[in-house]
């Protein structure tokens, strides 16, 4: 049974000119305790998704126009701003890309957690609650935490703001973590540290992890599953070792393709997708990657792939993925 | 200043760059942010260095020093022959003809008020250039070749051409030349700060974090571009960023900083295979690598990079590194050659272990 799942979601924003569709009919489960990586670059969708599932769609211009996001058996789309709140930072939390933005400026760090302690365990005590941020930022590895808690944002490094921001989403240990880029503005060594931390956190907990990135790499790293976004859809979803081993989508194949390689020969041409992401008043009709696809063919144009069931639980939206398995035998 | 009698384009001497820290009403220097510390290299024509290390290492100082838009405490870089250093503005000028450097987000370097073809204009009117626009040989060539159709062209005629020709080697419609930068995508504005860059036909560039806010797939795009136009122009390239697999992909040959200083210097190919610097040793094992089925030994470090303002006395990685002696502490190692085209500095590079017999549950303190 799964934790979470998004079914067809769709979601709209409107803009100057016109209703823009960001995304369309996106579809994947999250099991318990699985770590899933959501990966696509730029205006993808992907973290569109994990605001409606966190009900923080900016309001009024974004709105979800179809699907279902069910957890607990439950609709969420279908709850109330309270209820919606009572599910936020419990049962879900999330961790952004910018701690700093996430932060208040100008209020000390142990103000901040303490806030939120007051507010989703209201029954603890001042004293109770300075021990617990204690103990939080120890936890995710800050040094001297009585003595970080007095001091502001803008005092603290990015990874030790990081560590802040997921002290606070393990106020209650969620059911669900989601990380939207949470180390995308880190150095590779502080990276490292805290995909480690978030890596033993679920260990001990049993959260199930939702990682967004567009970095194939990292993906490559944490996640138990992958599902790839493009332009506001799925284009497959396959475990991490299937994805990486043979890529069924054009568009995951030429991702992978871009990534220089460690022990590549240096000062050669990369291969690359030749255009760019299009933009979605312009979306193409039928396949949204086929104007950048060498696959495409007239069929491409007029329909819409369908989001098959592949092969071995694994799915993909391609008219033509079968060529990607005869290219590998 | 011919290539025999400078066999390096850029010789970089004992750079040293101190920023002072200023506090109160009437500021005073209170202390100095030690940002770049004698760090040396030399580079040939056509070759790319690829300067890497985290945030705050100094490698965005000692790019913009090579063009002194910042101006070094101490030190000398050598281009062609002539200090930089002691150049007056007049000579600067001229040095900007030859060395140029695209940043990290273009947007913040186009004039947002500028269309496309006024920004790629620029560079020819500033160095009075609409003309002839060429170098001196080239000029020479053109005025033999077809000196009557280079006369019939007004000076401003003459820019628009070149203002299209740069346009189409970045790989941009010539629509674009009337557009405004905003109207473009990122990888797009890098391309006209590549043309920007390349316009007057520059000697070196540098490359400050230039690909790495760009989504992969457009990433090599743009990475593709670099080495073509370094191949066609014979390019020297100092290639700053944080991502080591893009820096390995265009380097030559590559120095890693930490803190102000270079701890080592290798060939793009060996500081992978054979990484001597225990902080070198940490960097590349921290890298992710696209293939769930390895998973490299991480050498984890410990806690964050120390504050430029104070740094430790000795080897500045002493405070992480898991083999420092209490000699690290105390005397700062000098880069020394550790083979035929790598130099580290660190005491104990000869009794290291390479890093695929490292283990990960060894944690400095």
């Amino acid at each position: 049974m799964s934790l979470l799942e998004v079914q067809n979601l769709s979601v709209s924003f409107d803009t100057d000119e016109a209703t823009v569709e960001v995304l369309d009919n996106v579809v994947f489960q999250l099991a318990k305790g699985e770590t899933l990586g959501v990966v696509g670059e730029s205006g993808c969708g992907k973290s569109v998704t994990s605001l409606a599932i966190m009900g923080l769609l900016p309001k009024p211009a974004g709105r979800v126009t179809g699907g279902q996001i069910i957890f607990g058996g439950d609709n969420l789309l279908s709850y109330r701003p309270e209820q919606m709140r009572s599910i936020r930072g419990r049962k879900i939390s999330m961790i952004f890309q910018e701690p700093m933005t996430a932060l208040n400026p100008v209020q000390r760090v142990g103000r901040q957690l303490m806030e939120s302690l007051q507010l989703h365990r209201p029954e603890t005590s001042k004293d109770e609650q300075l021990k617990i941020s204690v103990e939080l930022l120890d936890r995710v590895g800050i040094p001297e935490p009585r003595q970080r808690l007095t001091e502001y944002p803008h005092q603290l490094s990015g990874g030790m703001r990081q560590r802040v921001m997921i002290a606070m989403a393990l106020i209650h240990v969620p059911d669900i973590l989601i990380a939207d880029e949470p180390t995308t503005a880190l150095d590779v060594t502080i990276q490292a540290q805290i995909l480690e931390l978030i890596a033993e956190l679920q260990r001990e907990n049993g959260m199930a992890v939702i990682f967004i990135t567009h970095d194939l790499a990292v993906i490559a790293e944490i996640a138990d599953r992958v599902v790839v976004m493009y332009a506001g859809r799925v284009a497959e979803e396959a475990t991490a070792l299937e994805l990486f081993a043979q890529p069924l989508h054009p568009y995951t194949q030429g991702l992978l393709d871009s990534i220089p390689s460690l022990v590549g020969i240096p000062k050669t041409q990369l291969k690359t997708i030749r255009g760019m992401v299009p933009s979605f008043a312009n979306m193409p009709s039928g396949c949204r990657f086929r104007n950048r696809c060498e696959r495409a063919q007239q069929l491409c144009a007029t329909e819409v792939p369908k989001y098959f069931d592949a092969k071995d639980a694994r799915s993909v939206a391609c008219h033509f993925w079968q060529d990607s398995v005869e290219q590998v035998q | 200043m011919n290539d025999e009698a400078h066999p390096h384009l850029l010789e970089v001497h004992g750079l040293t760059k101190f920023f002072p820290v200023k506090r109160g009403v009437i500021p005073v220097s209170v202390g100095q942010v030690h940002a770049v510390d004698n760090v040396s290299f030399t580079l040939k024509r056509g070759e790319t260095l690829g300067l890497v290390g985290e945030s705050g290492c100094g490698k965005s100082t000692v790019g913009k020093t090579l063009l002194r838009l910042i101006r070094p405490t101490e030190g000398s870089v050598i281009f062609e022959g002539r200090d930089i250093v002691r150049m007056n503005r007049r000579e600067l000028r001229a040095l900007r003809r030859d060395v140029q450097i695209i940043f990290q987000d273009p947007f913040e370097s186009l004039n947002s008020r500028h269309t496309v073809r006024k920004i790629l204009s620029e560079p020819f009117i500033i160095h009075k250039r609409g003309l002839n626009a060429e170098r001196k040989q080239t000029e020479k060539l053109a005025r033999k070749e077809d000196a009557k159709q280079q006369k019939k062209l007004s000076p401003k005629a003459e820019r628009e051409k070149k203002v299209y020709e740069l346009l189409n080697r970045v790989g941009l419609d010539e629509s674009a030349a009337n557009r405004y930068p905003h109207e473009f995508s990122g990888g797009q504005r890098q391309r006209i700060g590549i043309a920007r860059a390349i316009a007057l036909k520059p000697k070196l560039i540098v490359c400050d974090e230039a690909v790495s806010a760009l989504d992969v797939s457009v990433q090599s795009q743009i990475v593709n571009l670099l080495l073509d136009l370094q191949k066609e122009m014979d390019l020297a390239l100092i290639f700053i960023a944080h991502d080591l697999a893009v820096v390995k992909h265009v380097s030559d040959k590559i120095a890693v900083m930490y803190l102000g200083n270079i701890v080592e210097t290798s060939t793009s190919e060996n500081i992978y295979l054979a990484p001597r610097h225990p902080y070198t040793q940490a960097l590349i094992s921290a890298i992710p690598i696209a293939d769930p089925t390895r998973r490299p030994d991480r050498i984890i470090l410990k806690g964050d990079v120390p504050s430029p303002i104070q740094p430790p006395e000795g080897c500045r990685f002493h405070t992480r590194c898991r083999y420092a002696q209490p000699r690290c502490s105390e005397e700062a190692p000098p880069l020394e050659q550790a083979s035929a085209r790598g130099n580290v500095a660190c005491f104990f590079w000869n009794n290291l272990k390479l890093p695929q017999t490292q283990t990960q549950d060894v944690v400095s303190t």
